[in-house]
């Protein structure tokens, strides 16, 4: 029996695709047996940052109305034999996806998978209501903004009313380090505080995130980079492994030295 | 039978006359036997009004009954009620006051979007964040940090006050009077209270230590009793 886990933040734009996509691939990386779905009826991307766009044929609004099956709309990835993406309708209306209808897929997912990950919209409303409806267990994500930590708290006092779903997790996702130092970014331990959940992990603002999904391939797909190797360190935490936070600190570090150097050359 | 047992007492103080009343017999028989009473006795015309509080001893008076009373004391010139007294008051008006007076405690933490509204004082043990709110007819104390918007004294009590182990609200209010955090960032103070100050018509925010002074009856329970 598999487990559901919808990732969340209230905000749009802080990462929540990125993340269950990277968050999917490391697991699958694992080889855990992973569904990714994506609930944001209308506005899909889960199946862009996947690279899977072109293999679409049947959509999650085709399964709840019964044009198809659930495994006819089934997208299996073009990298890793477990893992699989059912994606959202581009043409229907949010109104198309219903809780019960959520569950019931879920449900049946959760039979032959691990790890079912759920891309929720933006929002509070009837999308967000969805993509919990079948959740186990929830991740917040955010950024070290107050507009985002605001609204991740809003989402977390809502999740904490979901009886079903046990007290969600958190990811600060986009952390540029430099900002933080000078004071003009939250820095995590203060994030964590006023929220006040359980930290599953933190991610650093990296070019390479944008560039990897830009091809369509998860960026924790390509082992070399910070925040590879950050979804990858989720992914273990979900499996329940403990794995200490990756420190910030290493490139500035190398600057660090290098302004030492060259400050005693001056 | 009632005639022969005097049904109301006078008595004269300094500040006036205190009428007793037996609580025996029926409100009708009280109010004839004031009539009777208080029509013997004559004031002269240029003494000064006279005022009168009513002791009713275990009786109960309805509104209108009330009304009915202090109109026939005020038919009889130079008498001015000051008050009625009575050791009776109606079970709701006590559950309202043992509610007014408890420490209501709320152990959670009160998120963006989240309002906790109580009766009485507030005693929370959690956080309030930025975007949440706690609203109390009494005082409110938090065991933790105040980030968001805290309402004390709802809708009208002035004495309340808030106090919090970490104050960095976006906005204090207090029964009518509202205040907010300034424009330019600071830090929160810790162990500090909000309060009326009644000179400076608006709230203050000062050290916990102050309110042993300026609110000394937040103590003890009489403090409810003469709020109700």
């Amino acid at each position: 029996m598999g487990e559901a886990i919808v990732i969340t933040s209230g905000k749009g734009g802080v990462g929540k695709t990125t993340t269950t996509a990277n968050i999917g691939t490391a697991l699958a990386l694992m080889e855990k047996k992973v569904c990714l779905i994506d609930t944001d009826i209308g506005l899909r991307n889960l199946d862009v940052v996947m690279g899977l766009e072109n293999r679409i044929i049947y959509d999650i609004v085709d399964v709840i109305q019964k044009r198809c099956k659930l495994k006819q709309a089934l997208i299996k990835d073009k990298r890793f034999d477990c893992l699989y993406l059912l994606p959202a309708a581009q043409t229907s209306d949010k109104s198309d996806l219903t809780p019960e209808g959520m569950e019931a897929i879920v449900a049946e997912l959760k039979q032959e998978y691990d790890y079912i990950l759920i891309d929720c919209p933006a929002g509070i409303e009837q999308g967000y209501k969805n993509a919990v409806a079948g959740a186990d267990k929830a991740i917040v994500v955010t950024t070290p903004e107050k507009s985002s930590v605001r609204d991740a708290d809003r989402i977390i006092g809502l999740l904490e009313k979901e009886e079903k779903v046990e007290p969600p997790h958190l990811i600060v996702n986009r952390i540029r380090n430099h900002m933080v130092k000078n004071g003009d970014m939250l820095d995590v331990d203060e994030i964590v505080q006023i929220l006040s959940i359980e930290l599953l992990g933190i991610v650093a603002d990296d070019d390479e995130v944008i560039k990897a999904s830009n091809h369509g391939e998860p960026v924790a797909f390509h082992p070399n980079t910070k925040a590879s190797l950050a979804y990858r360190n989720i992914a273990r935490r979900i499996l329940g492994e403990t794995v200490p936070l990756l420190s910030l600190e290493e490139e500035k570090g190398m600057f660090a030295k290098m302004k030492k150097f060259l400050g005693m050359r001056s | 039978m009632a005639g022969s047992k005097q049904l109301i007492t006078i008595k004269g103080t300094r500040d006036g006359l205190t009428l007793y009343i037996d609580d025996s017999c029926s409100f009708s028989e009280m109010l004839t036997e004031l009539e009777a009473t208080l029509s013997t006795n004559h004031v002269a015309e240029d003494e000064p009004m006279i005022t009168v509080t009513i002791q009713l001893g275990n009786r109960y008076l309805h509104e209108n009954q009330e009304e009915q009373l202090r109109e026939l004391i005020r038919s009889k010139n130079k008498l001015v009620v000051q008050s009625i007294e009575s050791n009776v008051i109606p079970k709701k008006q006590a559950l309202d006051w043992l509610e007014d007076s408890e420490v209501k405690v709320v152990n959670k933490v009160v998120r963006s979007g989240q309002v906790i509204e109580v009766q009485g004082d507030m005693l929370l043990i959690g956080d309030v964040n930025p975007g949440g709110k706690i609203m109390a007819s009494g005082n409110i104390f938090v065991m933790g940090n105040l980030r968001g918007v805290a309402h004390a004294g709802v809708p009208n009590n002035r004495e309340a006050v808030i106090a919090a182990a970490y104050m960095k609200p976006t906005q204090l209010r207090i029964a009518d009077y509202i205040s907010r955090s300034p424009d330019y960032e600071t830090e929160g103070v810790y162990m500090e209270c909000g309060i009326i100050d009644h000179e400076q018509e608006k709230i203050i925010i000062d050290r916990l230590q102050i309110l042993a002074r300026k609110r000394p009856d937040i103590n003890g329970f009489e403090r409810r009793m003469i709020h109700g």
